[in-house]
């Protein structure tokens, strides 16, 4: 019986950045786990199943630390079997789910129903609760309660934690516990009524605009807090050059600041929102060409730890209407690995094994899944198996997400997800 | 041949060719004699903001050509309902409007409501975006007085921040080779203004921007937008109110302009309003003049 539930995955590039393996193995999963990775030929006939993987990388599983899986509440948008469902076609075989939920998850009994069997999720669901109840911004929700049921992480995302005392009474009880605080890093008290960048496109626009120091600001607080209170400050979504300088001095001082960086931001530029196009709008917004380049240097460099969709799907009514009334937010979770090679990899030259660790190892090391993103033996069977150099046009409408807000309908990418395998279980296959 | 003008939603859809033309037709528009040429044909007027001056303006260039038109406010109809932009642009489209003029407070929005609705539309303001027959009609007022805009210095006073009407004249008048010179309190007039066309720049110091102007345009300032900024309203006035004494800066030909409306003793005084270089009147009438010009060519009656 046990090896029906085994799998070969045979004769692909085995790129496994933890354990520093990039050659061409075989890998074999067995009741859940990574069995064993071989050079090829050795492990065969050791699985009833195998797949060929010719021509592939086999990486790890990819996490991806934030996503809006908008269930319970918004299901208009997208549930968790939806979101899960373009995950598992994007590579990712697991997810950590953003708490700005209605209601939001601020308790241990929504972080459970998350995690349900019942939700089908396609792929592994990682909640991340709300820092503060209801993401008031008023008083902290109970870290150690969330973390029993199963959060990853504190966030109040969508917002910040503004007030200074309770982002530092945050990073100290999150620290007892060993769980990052993601931070939404804007100061809202410069970006009311803004919908776009601050910059020429706004001027030209007459749109109001965010300024870098929004974001700039409250990463260099939460970098002093981080000192202060040896806590782990995760900022999500960095999008300016000040911030990933600070983070740059953060990792420097060696304070425990992580941070991620999204495919958008690494690729768009706010001019990019043309004639009021929504699905340019996001939040943080886009930025400037020299923003644009610092993230991508700082992914070079390592100051950014990993790539995050911040996928957030909305419904056409809520993105077809004017500019400044439009839902801030894109999907991404479809689109994140072809934009990586395409943009990392093509352009800007990076290697394929430095995508891999931006969107597994790195993720899966810094929120402390321990047997993910590794191939390593005894590992969770997760796998994601892509072709690098397939060229395809990507096609919202055809997109497994419930929603199709995205600005990348119609491009053209290099790298397709081949297959998808959780817990030893193909859940895509391309 | 020349590209067709479906839409006028701002300056910078326009060609060269597209707006000389629009100018030309505009002279040869004249609001006292009433004509047919635009017979049968049905303007909506979709006003999301309040407006006197651009919507009368409209309403009477439409029906001095001959055709009816029609007003849309958010007050008692659906749009107060919660009706949609395109849902309600559909509708005016299908109850049979030949064009949709409209007036809306968010910056962008004229664009939305042309992606989905297939009938002309013209941009009679767009929150702090675009006001093109604005630009259009004040282009009109300075060639009555000067002969090419080609080298002038155009001064444009205010708060070019929040302002459609500078930064569609900005757009227009660069074109054509005009000097503009946007002149304000920082917060009104911040450094990246002058990015928005050639031959922009931002002077903080209006006794500096003011010498040599050919055309000097005051923007309104209203109150309410000065609160909690770095200056005050006594300080604007001294600083940067339109006097007499202002006007000998300039150029002795200058012209005085203002979209209007004109809040006297605020962005300029009386005297400078009511005074020999003031325009003000004439722009009202080459408004009609302007728009009479625009709703013929989109509407398919003039070449």
């Amino acid at each position: 019986m046990k090896d029906m539930d085994s799998l070969l995955i045979a004769r692909g590039r085995v790129v496994d950045p933890a354990s520093g393996i990039d050659q061409e193995m075989d890998v074999l999963l067995r009741d859940g786990r990574v069995a064993a990775v071989a050079a090829p030929t050795n492990l065969r006939g050791q699985a009833k199943r195998s797949f060929n993987a010719k021509g592939c990388i086999v990486a790890p599983g990819f996490v991806d630390l934030h996503v809006h899986l908008r269930e319970p509440g918004q299901v208009h948008k997208e549930t968790i079997a939806t979101g899960t469902a373009a995950a598992a076609a994007g590579g990712f075989t697991s997810v950590c789910a953003m708490p700005n939920t209605v209601p939001v998850n601020d308790s241990a009994e929504i972080t459970r129903w998350i995690q349900a069997p019942e939700r089908g999720a396609l792929v592994k669901v990682f909640p991340i609760a709300a820092a503060t109840e209801g993401s008031l911004g008023a008083k902290l929700t109970n870290f150690a309660a969330l973390k029993r049921a199963g959060a990853v992480a504190v966030t109040d995302d969508g917002k910040p934690i503004l007030s200074d005392r309770l982002m530092r009474d945050a990073l100290r009880a999150a620290s007892r516990l060993k769980i990052p605080v993601v931070q939404h890093a804007e100061d809202t008290r410069m970006t009311a009524g803004c919908s776009m960048n601050l910059g020429a496109t706004s001027f030209r626009l007459g749109l109001h605009g965010m300024p870098n120091a929004a974001e700039a600001s409250i990463v260099e607080r939460d970098i002093a807090l981080a000192r202060a209170t040896r806590g782990h400050v995760h900022v999500a979504h960095l999008s300016t050059r000040e911030a990933v300088e600070a983070v740059r001095r953060g990792k420097k001082a060696r304070l425990r600041v992580t941070a991620e960086v999204t495919p958008h931001h690494f690729t768009l530029v706010d001019e990019n929102v043309g004639d009021f196009n929504t699905h340019y709008k996001m939040n943080p917004p886009l930025r400037s060409v020299a923003d644009r380049d610092a993230l991508v240097q700082g992914i070079i460099d390592g100051t950014i730890d990993a790539i995050a969709t911040d996928h957030a799907p909305h419904a056409f009514h809520e993105k077809q209407v004017e500019f400044e009334r439009a839902a801030f937010g894109i999907t991404g979770l479809e689109t994140a690995l072809p934009i990586a090679i395409t943009v990392l990899h093509q352009y800007f030259n990076l290697p394929l094994w430095r995508i891999v660790e931006l969107l597994s190892s790195n993720p899966a090391k810094i929120f402390g899944f321990g047997g993910r993103g590794t191939l390593a033996k005894g590992a969770h069977a997760d796998v994601t198996i892509f072709d690098p150099k397939k060229k395809w046009t990507f096609d919202a409408s055809q997109s497994h997400s419930k929603s199709k807000n995205t600005p990348f309908d119609g491009w053209s990418f290099s790298g397709k997800v081949v297959a998808t395998i959780v817990g030893g279980k193909v859940v895509y296959e391309g | 041949m020349k590209p067709r003008l479906l839409s006028l939603l701002g300056i910078q859809q326009l060609t060269t060719g597209q707006i000389e033309s629009i100018l030309a037709l505009a002279r040869r528009m004249d609001p006292s004699r009433p004509s047919q040429l635009l017979h049968g044909k049905r303007v909506a007027l979709l006003f999301y903001e309040s407006s006197t001056r651009t919507r009368t303006s409209f309403e009477f260039a439409a029906k001095t050509l001959g055709a009816t038109t029609t007003l849309v406010t958010p007050v008692s109809s659906s749009i107060e309902k919660g009706e949609s932009l395109i849902d309600t642009g559909w509708t005016v489209a299908s109850l049979g409007a030949d064009a949709i003029v409209m007036r809306h407070a968010n910056s962008g929005a004229v664009y939305l409501l042309a992606r989905y609705v297939q009938v002309p539309i013209v941009n009679a303001g767009d929150g702090m975006h675009q006001h093109p027959s604005q630009a259009l009609l004040d282009a009109l007022t300075i060639t009555n007085h000067k002969k090419k805009l080609n080298g002038l210095r155009v001064v444009i006073v205010g708060d070019v921040y929040h302002s459609r009407v500078a930064r569609s004249n900005a757009e227009l008048l660069s074109r054509f080779g005009a000097d503009i010179v946007f002149s304000g309190p920082p917060d009104f007039v911040p450094e990246v203004s002058a990015t928005i066309a050639p031959g922009v720049t931002a002077c903080h110091d209006l006794n500096v921007a003011l010498r040599g102007a050919d055309v000097i345009m005051a923007l309104r300032v209203q109150k309410e937008r000065l609160t909690g900024k770095d200056i005050s309203v006594e300080d604007y006035i001294a600083d940067y109110q339109i006097t007499p004494q202002r006007m000998k800066l300039a150029k002795p030909d200058a012209i005085l302009m203002h979209p209007g409306p004109v809040i006297r003793g605020m962005e300029l005084t009386s005297e400078v309003a009511d005074g020999p270089q003031s325009c003000i009147h004439e722009q009202v009438r080459n408004g009609v003049k302007t728009r009479m010009a625009i709703l013929a060519m989109l509407l398919g009656a003039a070449r």
